[in-house]
């Protein structure tokens, strides 16, 4: 009895042990079973971009010319707020009930469920929002080839969006005024990916290569997946201490 | 503070651990050794820093001085090693409301590197009575059965220390009785512990060391 029971412990003991892909795929099957059981914010964040970028329709009038010309941006801008909308639950939650500090102490090392929470996190922001952006753009009449270079370059946006607000979030943890503070750290590091972003659409709409833009896009997307893990994961563990 | 040494290797040594929060000392020059089978509670009056003295052995805080050995070796050579061989549970249990009790045993454990089977687990949630509400999201069990899937996560996680933090919050006689059956068996199994609390925790098996903090 006695060795059995030690032999149990024994054997759980060598069979643990962490992974970086262990740390991902349990930070993303964690959260997006968390955000299945609770859909209101995901919806919520698509709900918010449709009605933005909805109403500047309204607002400026339909003039066709003129829908066409700010479509683009509108789209951006409005997919960025929704981005941005998502960003402080990211952490938060896992801050205030302890599961955060467990993910420390965790043998899988930080840049592994880090980078999982944010694909998580994507998933259910950046993805629908990329998905939904045709549709927003036929209300402002873009061309199919516009189209398709919009959601493109959401497609590569988006993903750079949640890297960097997922960084600013773990950096905001615990600050007192959070919300406001995140939106001053975020919201500038955005700047830059909506410029490119919305230029990729405008130039394929004016007949230019949309492809400079895109490169850039994807050139962020490189840097932010390889430096950004890590600061995620650097900012959590000074969060709890 | 040392009584009846087992004579087992000492797998836990803290070397003049000094920490400060703020302007305040806590405590500064401590050392102390934990071996295989041995159980030491720190004790002293609210606000001596039992909790930072936790945190600062599992890693979560950073000491002001001093160092943490795991296995002979400094913790921070091979952080992860150690966390691998550190089972936590502090004041915040790390739970999630929407998951059940299922739900949040698996992932607890997933974290910590070690897989469980449905039947594992049921039988884990099963010893600590809560077999029936297994499948009910956690925020609808109460504090003490919330604790309970703590005991769980405790009872099939493969670390060697364990790190509790006043073990006993929030359990009735009956979840005291299991916790201190729970520590006899890992301490039985070799493993060791480090508890801060004001009870007494006498388990069947192991050694009882105290640490008095002032």
């Amino acid at each position: 009895m006695r060795t059995g029971r030690l032999s149990a412990a024994t054997a759980r003991r060598e069979r643990a042990e962490g992974s970086f892909s262990g740390g991902f795929s349990w930070a993303m099957a964690r959260d997006l079973r968390l955000a299945w059981r609770h859909p209101d914010e995901a919806v919520l964040t698509v709900a918010f971009f449709a009605l933005v970028a909805s109403l500047f329709p309204l607002g400026i009038g339909a003039e066709p010319q003129l829908l066409t010309r700010i479509g683009p941006g509108v789209i951006w801008v409005g997919a960025l707020l929704a981005a941005f909308l998502a960003l402080p639950g990211i952490f938060a939650a896992d801050y205030l009930d302890g599961s955060l500090e467990q993910m420390t102490l965790s043998p899988h090392p930080a840049l592994g469920w880090a980078a999982g929470k944010i694909a998580a996190h994507w998933i259910v922001s950046g993805l629908p929002l990329t998905l939904l952006s045709p549709l927003i753009g036929l209300q402002y009449g873009l061309a199919p080839d516009t189209l398709a270079v919009q959601a493109l370059s959401l497609l590569v946006g988006t993903p750079v969006l949640s890297l960097l607000g997922g960084a600013c979030a773990a950096l905001a943890l615990g600050a007192r005024g959070g919300g406001m503070l995140l939106a001053l750290l975020a919201l500038p590091l955005f700047v830059p990916v909506l410029i490119f972003g919305a230029g990729a659409a405008e130039a394929q709409a004016t007949g230019l290569s949309p492809t400079p833009h895109l490169s850039l896009l994807a050139a962020a997307l490189i840097a932010a997946l390889v430096g950004l893990p890590w600061a995620v994961g650097a900012a959590v563990r000074i969060a709890v201490d | 503070m040392t009584k009846h040494r087992s004579g087992a290797p000492d797998i836990l040594q803290v070397r003049d651990l000094a920490c400060r929060r703020g302007p305040a000392l806590l405590f500064s020059g401590l050392s102390f050794e934990v071996a295989s089978g041995e159980l030491l509670c720190v004790r002293g009056p609210n606000g001596c820093g039992k909790t930072t003295l936790l945190r600062c052995v599992t890693g979560l805080t950073r000491p002001d001085d001093g160092a943490v050995l795991w296995h002979g070796e400094p913790a921070q050579t091979d952080p992860e090693r150690m966390r691998a061989g550190t089972a936590y549970a502090g004041h915040l249990p790390g739970l999630k409301d929407d998951l059940s009790a299922d739900e949040n045993l698996e992932f607890m454990l997933r974290l910590r590197g070690a897989g469980s089977t449905p039947e594992e687990r049921r039988e884990a949630l099963a010893a600590v009575g809560l077999e029936k509400r297994r499948r009910i999201p956690a925020r609808r069990l109460s504090a003490g059965q919330r604790r309970r899937i703590g005991l769980a996560r405790l009872a099939l996680d493969p670390a060697e220390l364990w790190v509790v933090d006043e073990p006993l919050t929030a359990l009735d006689d009956a979840g005291q009785a299991l916790f201190i059956d729970l520590l006899g068996r890992h301490l039985e199994a070799g493993g060791l512990a480090l508890a801060a609390t004001h009870h007494r925790l006498a388990p069947a098996s192991g050694v009882v060391r105290e640490l008095r903090m002032a």
